[in-house]
Order: C-alpha cells, then structure tokens, then sequence
C-alpha cells in the first residue's frame, strides 16, 4: 500500500475516536481543556508508533496461541516508559491526566492496531501506520479539548476569546458526552461526503 | 459509616461511567438490550471484585515487598487478563448454567478499563483489602445501574425518529449525557 495513504488513512476516514470509536473512555475523561487533550494524543501517538514497530520486528518470533499477552507486555513496557517519564519531568501535566495514563494499555485502539495492521506488515510501514492513526487521535482529542474547553470557559489553549463565563457544564461529565456525540455526527457526514 | 459512604458515593455520586468515564465502551457497545445489560453487569461485578482482591494482594505482597512498584501497570493487566481467563474455564466446568449466562460477555471484560482502572484507584486511595472489596462491588453496582438504565433509554430510543447523521452511535452519546447531567444531581450528597 501506498504509504502516504497508509498515513493518512488514521486522519479522518478511519479515525480511531470519530469513525471507528475505539477509546473513548480517555477521550472523554481528558478532554476537559485543549491542552490536555493534545498530551494525551501525544502519550498514545508514542506508545502506538513504538509499539507497533517492536511487534512488527518481533512477530516472526511471537507464536499464535500467545499473541495477544505478548502484545499486552509490549504495550505495558511503553506505557509504563510514559507514565514514569510524565511523572518525573512534567509533574503537573501528570497529576491532570493521572489514571488515564497507565490505562492506555486497556485502549482498544493500540492492541487494534497490534493485531490489525503491526502483526501481518513490515516495521516501516507499522510505525507509518501506528504514526497515522495517533495523530488522528490527537487531532480528535485536541478538537474535543479545545471545542469543550472554549463552550466551558470562553477560552482555548488557555487564551481567552471572549470575556466573561461560559457554560461550566461542558468541562463536566454531560458536556464530555454530548460534545464528542455531535463531533461524531460532523465526522460520519463529513466520510459520507468524501466517498 | 465509612462503608455506607464509599457505598453511596461509589453507587451514586461518583458513578463509575457517567462521572468517571470508565468502562464507556462496554456502556455504549452492549446497552441496545436490557437483557445483555444485565448479563454484563452480573459478569463485571463478578470480574470486578475478584479482580480488585487479587490485585491488592499482589501489590502489597508482591510489588510493595520487593519495591517493583513501577512494574504494577504491567503486573495487572496480565494477572486480569489470566483471570478472566481462569474465570472462564473454571465456571465451564462447575457451573455451565452461569457460563451459558456470563460467556460471551467474560473476555470483552479484559479490554474494560473499569475493571483495571478500579484495582489502581484501590491502591491509589489506600483501601484496606475489605474497603477495596466493597469500593469495587459498589462500583460494578453503579456500572451495572447506569448500563441497565441506559439499555431500556435505548431500547425505548429505536422507534424514534432521529436524523440521519446522529443516528447509532452520536445519539446514544448525547442520551448518555442527558442521563449523566442527570446524575449530576446526586453531587453533595456525601
């Protein structure tokens, strides 16, 4: 496959938050201000490029009935790599996605990736893929982020647009939930238009 | 009175899925039914306390004994995987009829972040091993109330008209917040 497209594939037709809805949990949960959406893209964008490319190196060696925990310790290396990192250089960004770090393992999208793509093609084009579909998902983070974060405090990327309060609501569970459904609705009618 | 209020709190004001956000993809992928909603739930409120038992114990007599606190993501998701895993064959054997009730859901509960997100939070807060058995069932409780609830929205939702692009997924989401802001009304009660 053509790698430009292999790329690009992660980006809007098949997005891991918006078409595939893979991971919502962290989508949800970290999303409360653009800033920490776009962390949160970044850590999971690192952990699927390294660990699809060490899948893809090892999955001569790896035998079937075994995969999918061999695949679990893979990921849970590089998970763990994140969180220690955060925890020791950026305290602060650590203490507000807390939980949501360690659970990337459990993030369908990463052992998707794994199984889908990293365990039947060659390392570049499983790192190229794996690059693809994080930013993908940091793009939808980051837009879920910064769409809640300017309805909830009239600010984005903590600059403030427009004086005054917004509506708290959406930094809160509701907002999560309601804002994701309707960039959900744009996407699907945005990959109808394109085909 | 501290038990009644990790009950409450985790039942209710905190609720797992709506204020947490753990365990949305069980919440969104098998509420169309009331029926499989409660077949799930049964099964994470099985997994989930059994699971959190474990886990404490490994951590406080394994990782904490010999200091690999670092290693306790990995650790965990290993002992969960291999547990539901044991879960599964053990109950084929003993007891066919629970298995014929609980199967399909046993091995979708490995990839529900609940269930490792709840065994960490217990470490986390420090629970005591009784405290953490109770936080986790009256979390499993609370999943199961709001996965129980939203499948009979859902399954009220399937003759309404909704528009083409909110349709399936976008409108369970937007129901789930309407249901979540409702929820919102049980904050300051503990």
């Amino acid at each position: 496959m053509n790698q430009l497209q292999n790329f690009s594939k992660g980006l809007l037709r098949e997005n891991p938050i918006l078409v595939l809805v893979l991971g919502t949990c962290p989508t949800l949960a970290v999303t409360t201000s653009a800033i920490n959406g776009f962390s949160m893209g970044l850590a999971v964008t690192f952990v699927l490029a390294m660990s699809n490319m060490f899948i893809s190196l090892l999955k001569n060696f790896i035998s079937d009935d075994i995969r999918i925990p061999a695949f679990i310790v893979i990921i849970a290396t590089f998970v763990t790599i994140v969180d220690l990192s955060l925890q020791a250089y950026i305290p602060s960004l650590y203490e507000s996605l807390g939980l949501f770090i360690p659970l990337i393992v459990v993030n369908c999208i990463v052992l998707g990736r794994a199984e889908a793509f990293a365990s039947k093609n060659d390392v570049f084009s499983s790192i190229i893929d794996g690059l693809g579909m994080g930013i993908g998902y940091a793009i939808a983070l980051t837009v879920l982020g910064m769409l809640r974060e300017f309805l909830g405090t009239l600010s984005i990327f903590n600059y403030k647009i427009f004086s005054g309060d917004g509506a708290l609501m959406f930094i809160m569970a509701p907002g999560a939930f309601i804002c994701l459904g309707f960039l959900m609705a744009i996407a699907n009618m945005l990959v109808k238009k394109l085909k | 009175m501290k038990y009644i209020i990790i009950i409450i709190s985790s039942i209710f004001v905190n609720n797992v899925v709506l204020s947490q956000f753990l365990g949305i993809c069980p919440f969104i992928g098998v509420s169309k039914k009331v029926n499989t909603a409660v077949g799930m739930s049964a099964a994470v409120l099985f997994v989930m306390v059994l699971a959190t038992m474990v886990t404490w114990l490994i951590q406080h007599y394994v990782l904490d004994a010999f200091g690999l606190q670092f290693l306790q993501t990995l650790t965990f998701i290993l002992v969960i995987a291999s547990l539901v895993q044991i879960v599964e064959i053990v109950l084929k054997k003993i007891a066919p009829p629970l298995y014929q009730a609980l199967g399909i859901f046993l091995p979708l509960i490995t990839t529900n972040c609940a269930v490792l997100g709840i065994a960490i939070l217990t470490i986390q807060k420090e629970y005591n091993l009784l405290e953490g058995i109770v936080y986790s069932a009256s979390i499993a409780v609370g999943f199961a109330f709001a996965l129980i609830l939203f499948a009979g929205i859902r399954e009220q939702m399937e003759t309404a008209n909704v528009p083409e692009g909110m349709k399936g997924t976008p409108i369970a989401l937007v129901t789930a917040g309407l249901l979540a802001m409702a929820f919102m009304g049980f904050s300051g009660l503990v």
